[in-house]
């Protein structure tokens, strides 16, 4: 039996989405070895975020909030975690793996001594031990692995484990002191965080991804924003194109980049070279437009349209416009 | 400055699709493949020349770089790829490539961080094989010194770095002082993504790593690489972390060509429904 503490995942005052993959990892494991779960939520000026998770069915929503913890730093954070996961007596700790997730669970395990098993895509529970699949290799194997320290880090990848939808019920608030920070916290100082301002939905969280890749050329834009203005569709490209500069480095999807999983892919001018099919093959539909008949993207594709992209995706904003118009 | 760059050898990324399961599931079965350093790693040692000299004379090593590598003796071709690319130094913790995980290599590495005492350690955010994404910080931790992982730009200021750090929806920005554990993302190699104090702010590098000359090639073989047993560095060897069965990802089935638009609109309006 193991009790799960979810560390939850805030920005200004709110629960990022990417916490709901956390929870529906922390629902599976919990009935999967008998035990319950809990989220932490820490940060500044957190109470409301706290409030919101007291839909999901967790033992307890578990609340450190401190002027301290504004701008996130990790020798700040990874304490608390620590320390909350030591006085609950939790078995397993767990985070989604996003940046957050990533910087934070790996520094925990760290502390706790605990083995670490990051960006999982499936839990199972045999005989009451959980074991953990994870993609490998630039996603060309999975590996199954268990962990065997007092407590286990984990954390999981969003888009393999669908957001956990509120379940009712009202978890009670309990305050948990803020620990003290990591040594050689007061070496580091908090800067500033700069937004990437955009009206379109992040790629983590988006439904409708448009994504294009170097045959694009400096017309990235100018080829893809109507399409994904009229989508409502988050803009992705592949690393050659970040690579060659027609696109910022934060849109890439791939294995080392962003891993997404949205409704409707829209892979343009992307031949799909095998780290981006890892970043991207779990969504449902996918569609491919390239010029070359043979590009291994038309593997994984659910719809693939040889054609000239420059003439094809205008055609496609005409003929979208005209069948929402329908 | 003083720079220690651990570097890990893996399964050539882009000929990843060669990669083999053995039959009963139990291991990965590299043979045959091509070892390349891991491309995070490489950044990392092209992002410590470039906090150790001058950008407009990139020759002279204004600081020094050790790198350092965990496995067999074959794994010593890749310490001396480093060497020849500008590196001073390199250490070759003897190893097999799979009696490791990444808290291991955190434990070991604390060791020789405190034999070696440099100002900072630079790596990869991860390895491309295991794709765990921990040493990094869990190494920081050991050492109780402050990180700053997924570094995008990196500016040297006294006694410090100033680290944009990519994450989702925008950069973070910390000021570490040193010593510190920086872990870099792949545009630390973007033409204006790390300036020493020595390096004019105007200076602009070629975009990517450094290429080595044959001279350089030659001359890395006499350079100074050393063998330390990795029970030296860590009595406990146990690994946190076991790997039982290995699998071969889910096929996605291959879906149908389209002959123009308005076909592909009406199947993802009425066939698909995602429109």
């Amino acid at each position: 039996m193991a009790d799960i503490l979810v560390v939850a995942e805030l920005a200004e005052g709110k629960v990022k989405k990417t916490t709901h993959s956390a929870i529906a990892f922390a629902r599976d494991a919990a009935q999967g070895s008998g035990g319950t779960f809990s989220i932490l939520a820490l940060g500044a000026g957190v109470a409301a975020a706290a409030a919101q998770l007291t839909g999901f069915g967790a033992a307890k929503v578990i609340v450190a909030d401190d002027a301290g913890l504004a701008g996130y730093v990790c020798e700040r954070y990874a304490p608390t975690v620590v320390a909350a996961a030591k006085a609950g007596g939790f078995g397993v700790v767990v985070a989604t793996a996003s940046a957050f997730g990533k910087d934070l669970l790996a520094r925990v395990a760290g502390q706790l001594d605990a083995g670490y098993a990051a960006d999982i895509s499936q839990v199972k529970a045999e005989g009451g031990k959980l074991a953990y699949r994870r993609p490998m290799f630039a996603g060309n194997a999975y590996g199954w692995c268990s962990i065997d320290t007092a407590t286990q880090v984990v954390t999981v990848r969003q888009s393999e484990f669908s957001p956990a939808e509120p379940s009712g019920g009202a978890s009670p608030i309990e305050a948990f002191a803020v620990a003290p920070p990591c040594a050689g916290a007061e070496r580091i100082e908090f800067v500033s965080f700069e937004q990437v301002k955009s009206e379109r939905p992040e790629l983590g969280e988006a439904s409708v991804i448009v994504a294009g890749g170097r045959a694009l050329k400096e017309k990235f834009k100018d080829v893809l924003d109507p399409l994904a203005d009229l989508l409502g569709a988050a803009v992705g490209a592949s690393r050659a194109a970040c690579d060659a500069g027609y696109a910022p480095s934060d849109l890439q999807i791939g294995q080392t980049g962003k891993i997404v999983a949205p409704k409707l892919y829209l892979a343009i001018g992307i031949s799909g070279a095998i780290q981006h099919l890892a970043g991207m093959k779990g969504s449902k539909v996918i569609v491919a437009i390239n010029k070359d008949a043979d590009a291994p993207i038309y593997q994984v594709a659910d719809y693939g349209l040889v054609a000239d992209l420059f003439q094809a995706v205008p055609e496609l904003v005409t003929a979208v416009k005209a069948a929402k118009g329908a | 400055m003083k720079i220690l760059v651990p570097l890990k050898r893996v399964a050539d990324p882009d000929n990843a699709n060669k990669i083999k399961i053995a039959p009963d599931g139990a291991k990965i079965d590299t043979t045959g493949l091509e070892w390349k350093p891991n491309p995070f790693d490489e950044y990392a040692v092209e992002a410590a020349l470039r906090l150790t000299e001058n950008g407009a004379t990139p020759k002279v090593r204004g600081g020094e770089v050790v790198v350092v590598t965990f496995g067999p003796k074959e794994a010593d071709t890749t310490l001396r790829q480093m060497l020849a690319t500008g590196a001073d130094r390199a250490v070759r913790v003897d190893t097999t490539d799979d009696a490791l995980d990444g808290s291991l290599v955190a434990r070991a590495l604390k060791a020789l961080v405190e034999r070696e005492k440099p100002d900072l350690v630079l790596m990869g955010k991860q390895a491309v094989d295991g794709d765990s994404n921990q040493v990094g910080q869990i190494l920081a931790e050991l050492l109780g010194w402050p990180m700053a992982t997924f570094a995008a730009t990196l500016q040297e200021e006294a006694g410090a770095l100033l680290v944009g750090r990519e994450v989702d929806g925008g950069v973070i920005t910390l000021r570490v002082k040193l010593p510190a554990v920086v872990t870099v993302d792949l545009r630390i190699v973007a033409p204006t993504s790390v300036y020493s104090l020595a390096t004019a702010r105007t200076h602009k590098y070629a975009d990517g790593v450094r290429f080595s000359a044959l001279p350089a090639i030659m001359a890395a073989k006499k350079k100074p690489l050393i063998e330390v047993p990795l029970a030296e560095l860590s009595p406990d060897t146990s690994l946190r972390i076991a790997y039982s069965k290995f699998e071969p990802p889910p096929v996605r089935k291959a879906g149908v060509k389209v002959p123009d638009v308005a076909v592909l609109v009406d199947k993802l309006v009425n066939e698909a429904k995602v429109l």
